[in-house]
């Protein structure tokens, strides 16, 4: 029997894939990977491409990844697979959309925390909890 | 005859609110299951992360990443996660006193804080009473994505790239069980060395292009991972508490309306009882 190692496929909001493996091909950013067991540890990034698994046996499971990173150790491959396409201008934008929407938000705003006014705040829904508690005890009986 | 007409119609009342709480609770119910599903699966991930950076953090790379390295702490940010909506109990109250807290605590001290608010409670809570939000993400829905929060998360990591922060703490509530959520602050940059036992000889990853590219890539995930994972159990969490507070709404507008039949039944006993003693007496008298 060849020989064989762990494979987990997951993304941020799901498990893809995990079970053995004999080879592991993927399309990293220096070109194509392929993995056979006692590889050296690596870590490197992953292209929008293709995962393909071979499993014991022979056969074979393709996956798509929209990028991410593919971390090897000698008998355990780890690909953490994106689920949204990254690219630097994009992330940017979303970064800028995130600082303006705060920005709108926090407009003829105090920009200074008044903690008393929190506290003041905040006990008073503790307060409020604790009456409804209250209460709930006295009907409960 | 009309004894009571506005108890009644109080009744009525109780009980069509009655019926929204009901409604709300079992909404509320069938959201945390999924809400629970979809934390579990998204488990694997942040454990698959957290495996990578342990490891990285015992493979004594040739490049210290500036994520990896602890500063003098003189300006704080917090990544402050809240639910969407309200009626769920003291959820969202909770937490925001535990970080009032602990910002109280790094202020005392001198240390200056910046916010990443995310959803509208704590959007809501932190633009009425000040504090500097610089980034913030609502309206993630009941299946956060990712792509949501790259964004927000984003400006508080080039914050603390370019050194304006020296310090990051997320802060969710953690499901500990349906009635149990607990507040929690945890602090995700600079990223503190696990002691690992087994990894005790030197070795490195090979890195592919240069260990520098692939730690930024990987370190940024990392992060968003953390966070993804902290909205993703509060969601959890609002939905519990929701259905908790919702079923306690449910339970007192019962007792509520048990209390409301009986005087009203007290009433129109005391009603007709008046009126055939009226009777009689008018009988007697004639």
């Amino acid at each position: 029997m060849a020989m064989t190692m762990h494979v987990d496929i997951v993304s941020a909001e799901e498990e893809i894939f995990s079970g053995p493996a004999e080879m592991v091909f993927a399309s990293g950013v220096m070109g194509d990977l392929g993995i056979l067991p006692r590889h050296a540890p690596l870590l490197t990034q992953l292209k929008p491409g293709e995962v393909r698994i071979k499993k014991e046996g022979g056969e074979e499971e393709f996956y798509y990844v929209s990028g991410g990173m593919l971390e090897v150790q000698p008998h355990v491959v780890t690909v953490l697979a994106d689920t949204a396409l990254r690219a630097k201008d994009i992330d940017e934008a979303a970064a800028i959309e995130a600082r303006e929407r705060a920005e709108k938000a926090l407009q003829d705003k105090t920009s200074e925390f008044e903690y008393a006014r929190a506290q003041a705040e905040l006990a008073e829904a503790m307060a409020q909890l604790q009456a409804i508690k209250k209460l709930r005890e006295k009907a409960g009986r | 005859m009309a004894v009571g007409k506005e108890i009644r119609v109080k009744i009525n009342s109780i009980k069509n609110t009655q019926k929204i709480t009901r409604a709300m609770e079992m909404v509320a119910a069938s959201k945390m299951r999924k809400a629970q599903n979809r934390m579990r699966s998204s488990r694997p991930y942040a454990e698959k992360m957290q495996n990578v950076v342990g490891h990285l953090a015992n493979a004594h790379p040739e490049y210290q990443h500036g994520y990896m390295q602890a500063r003098e702490a003189k300006r704080v940010g917090y990544i402050v996660v809240s639910s969407d909506r309200g009626l769920c109990g003291g959820l969202n109250s909770n937490l925001f006193k535990a970080v009032v807290v602990s910002m109280k605590g790094w202020h005392d001290q001198g240390v200056e804080i910046d916010l990443c608010t995310i959803g509208s409670k704590a959007n809501g809570f932190f633009s009425r009473l000040g504090g500097n939000v610089i980034s913030q993400a609502e309206h993630l829905g009941d299946a956060p994505q990712i792509t949501d929060l790259i964004g927000a998360v984003k400006v508080m990591l080039d914050a603390y790239d370019e050194g304006r922060l020296d310090r990051l703490i997320l802060v969710y509530n953690e499901f500990v069980n349906t009635m149990t959520q607990q507040p929690q602050l945890k602090q995700i940059l600079p990223i503190e060395p696990s002691e690992d036992k087994e990894l005790k000889h030197h070795w490195d990853y090979l890195y592919e292009p240069e260990a520098k590219d692939v730690l930024d890539a990987l370190l940024v995930r990392y992060v968003e991972s953390l966070v993804y994972q902290g909205v993703v159990e509060n969601v959890a969490c609002e939905q519990a508490a929701r259905m908790v507070a919702m079923k306690a709404a449910s339970d007192n507008a019962g007792n509520l309306i048990d209390e409301l039949q009986l005087i009203y039944n007290k009433a129109r006993q005391a009603a007709i009882t008046q009126e055939i003693s009226e009777i009689v007496s008018g009988a007697a008298a004639v």
